[in-house]
């Protein structure tokens, strides 16, 4: 029978959990090697050309099997079991008050599943990459007993038009279980991409939340240089909490996390972002641009600009020549119709006759008395 | 016998064989129409259907999203009973079919009285997502 799988969460660990006392990072880790977050918590590092994106997935417990699918902005060249307290650090490094200052296709629809593009288990986490379109995904999904939310379609065609990877983790009870994972214990994952532009998925924290229902999450951003983001102000759905280079203490307690020595000691801009959001509003992702430039609105899932119309061309004044009187008197009996306008192509043959005529006389007379004498 | 009352003989015995054929079946349909729904994104192609008082409608319903979906068709009650039921699959009564996803699948109703009815797919969060479409039948 195929089992049920409930998309429980969906992108990262988001449960309520008692707020864990600032103590060093050890004592933040539970005794079974769980991390324990406060709320949605992502990491999303981007260093010489690769995005580290560090997350987590919540263990609900229960009978039966949770999983999620986790949208990612391109092909994963390694998934390995995240930090122990990298996430958690970087909540202590902007809980108030005790902040010390300053701080990530449409491709050809197949009807065939998803291609399973890599695997690997973390602790009790079966990790999942494939690659398809939003189509093939859902196969895939539904043949191995996950049971999506109604928006799930429109979501993962959203997705799938800017990266053909998607990241399905389901916990293993069992194992979860002889693990001593408690409900609510979160399993970190570290997914190295690399990534020219990097962008974060946002949308799909609300995938499946009701109408009603709000998207609260942290966003801590670790980049070479100040990232320009988009989209961006009071719109935005996020607040930016803070912007500030990455301390040196942050750098080293990070750098001495398992996975995390890819990490510079200095020379990092750290950026959090408090998302928060009513669920219908939260139809982008976040793109990002450390280069100085504006960050693409297609990695943004936004929809293109609108192109402005051409300038109209440029007509040059014309003066409307005013009707000329007629002229016929002046020719004598034969008089001419009038007609209006070109007055210079009906005038020119009768200023010239009129010079000439008086000119044939001139020469007439010379000739005649160059003759008499 | 004459011929007139040969006829009238006729015709009468075709009436008692069409009354005891209508009696046997229940109303005869007004007609017969075939409506094709379509879901994408999780929702119906048709969000308001009007029909005759009599008339049996075939709903084809094609799924074109890569998640199951369903047509209950029936009054308040019934959308009710489906919204808060257990059952997985539909397929066994008048105007309740499940359809898989990427699949086409087909049910009957017949509209016997005038007035308002539903049409919805009853999945958990389907109906509050919006898959849901009203019937106006007519007298």
């Amino acid at each position: 029978m195929r089992k049920m799988l409930c998309t429980a969460v969906v992108a990262f660990g988001l449960v309520a959990v008692p707020a864990m006392p600032a103590l060093a990072c050890g004592g933040l880790i539970g005794p079974n090697g769980a991390v324990n977050l406060t709320r949605t918590t992502t990491l999303a590092a981007h260093y010489k050309g690769i995005e580290h994106y560090v997350t987590a997935f919540t263990y609900a417990g229960g009978g039966g099997e949770f999983g999620s699918i986790v949208p990612l902005p391109g092909m994963p060249s390694k998934v390995e079991r995240g930090g122990d307290w990298t996430l958690q650090r970087l909540q202590q490094e902007t809980a108030p008050p005790q902040t010390a200052g300053v701080a990530l296709a449409a491709r050809a629809e197949s009807d065939s599943s998803a291609e399973e593009v890599y695997k690997t288990k973390i602790d009790a986490l079966d990790i999942t990459v494939l690659k398809g379109g939003g189509k093939s995904v859902g196969i895939w999904a539904s043949e191995h007993g996950f049971r999506l939310p109604p928006d799930t379609p429109e979501v993962l065609d959203f997705y799938a038009k800017r990266s053909p990877y998607f990241m399905a983790a389901v916990f293993d009870s069992a194992e979860a279980e002889e693990r001593g994972q408690q409900i609510g214990d979160g399993t970190p994952i570290h997914v190295t991409i690399p990534l020219r532009s990097p962008w974060v998925p946002l949308r799909i924290l609300a995938l499946g939340k009701q109408a009603g229902e709000r998207v609260e999450a942290d966003v801590y951003l670790l980049t070479e240089r100040i990232p320009n983001l988009l989209p961006s102000g009071a719109l935005a759905g996020y607040r930016v909490e803070r912007q500030v280079p990455a301390s040196r203490q942050l750098l080293e307690d990070l750098r001495s996390d398992k996975g995390m020595g890819w990490l510079p000691a200095s020379g990092m801009v750290l950026t959090h972002l408090e998302v928060g959001a009513a669920a219908p509003e939260m139809r982008y992702d976040l793109a990002i641009n450390t280069n100085g430039g504006t960050p693409s609105r297609s990695r943004a899932g936004l929809p293109p600009l609108p192109t402005p119309p051409p300038p109209p061309p440029t007509v040059r004044p014309t003066v409307e020549p005013t009707p000329e009187p007629t002229a016929a008197a002046t020719l004598g009996p034969q008089a001419l119709p009038i007609e209006p306008a070109e007055p210079a192509s009906v005038r020119w043959p009768i200023v010239a006759t009129a010079a000439l005529i008086p000119l044939a006389g001139i020469v007439t007379a010379l000739w005649l008395k160059r003759r008499a004498a | 016998m004459n011929r007139g009352r040969a006829g009238a003989a006729v015709v009468g015995v075709v009436m008692a064989v069409a009354a005891l054929a209508s009696s046997a079946w229940g109303t005869i349909p007004l007609r017969t129409r075939t409506i094709t729904l379509t879901i994408h994104h999780s929702r119906f192609s048709i969000s308001h259907l009007d029909v005759q008082r009599g008339e049996r409608i075939r709903f084809v319903v094609r799924n074109d999203d890569p998640i199951d979906h369903e047509l209950i068709v029936g009054d308040v009650v019934v959308q009710a009973r489906h919204e808060t039921g257990r059952e997985a699959h539909h397929g066994a009564r008048d105007g309740e079919v499940s359809v898989p996803l990427f699949e086409t699948a087909s049910t009957a109703y017949t509209f016997d009285e005038p007035g308002e009815l539903w049409f919805a797919c009853h999945l958990p969060g389907h109906w509050r997502y919006g898959m849901q479409g009203t019937i106006a039948v007519r007298s």
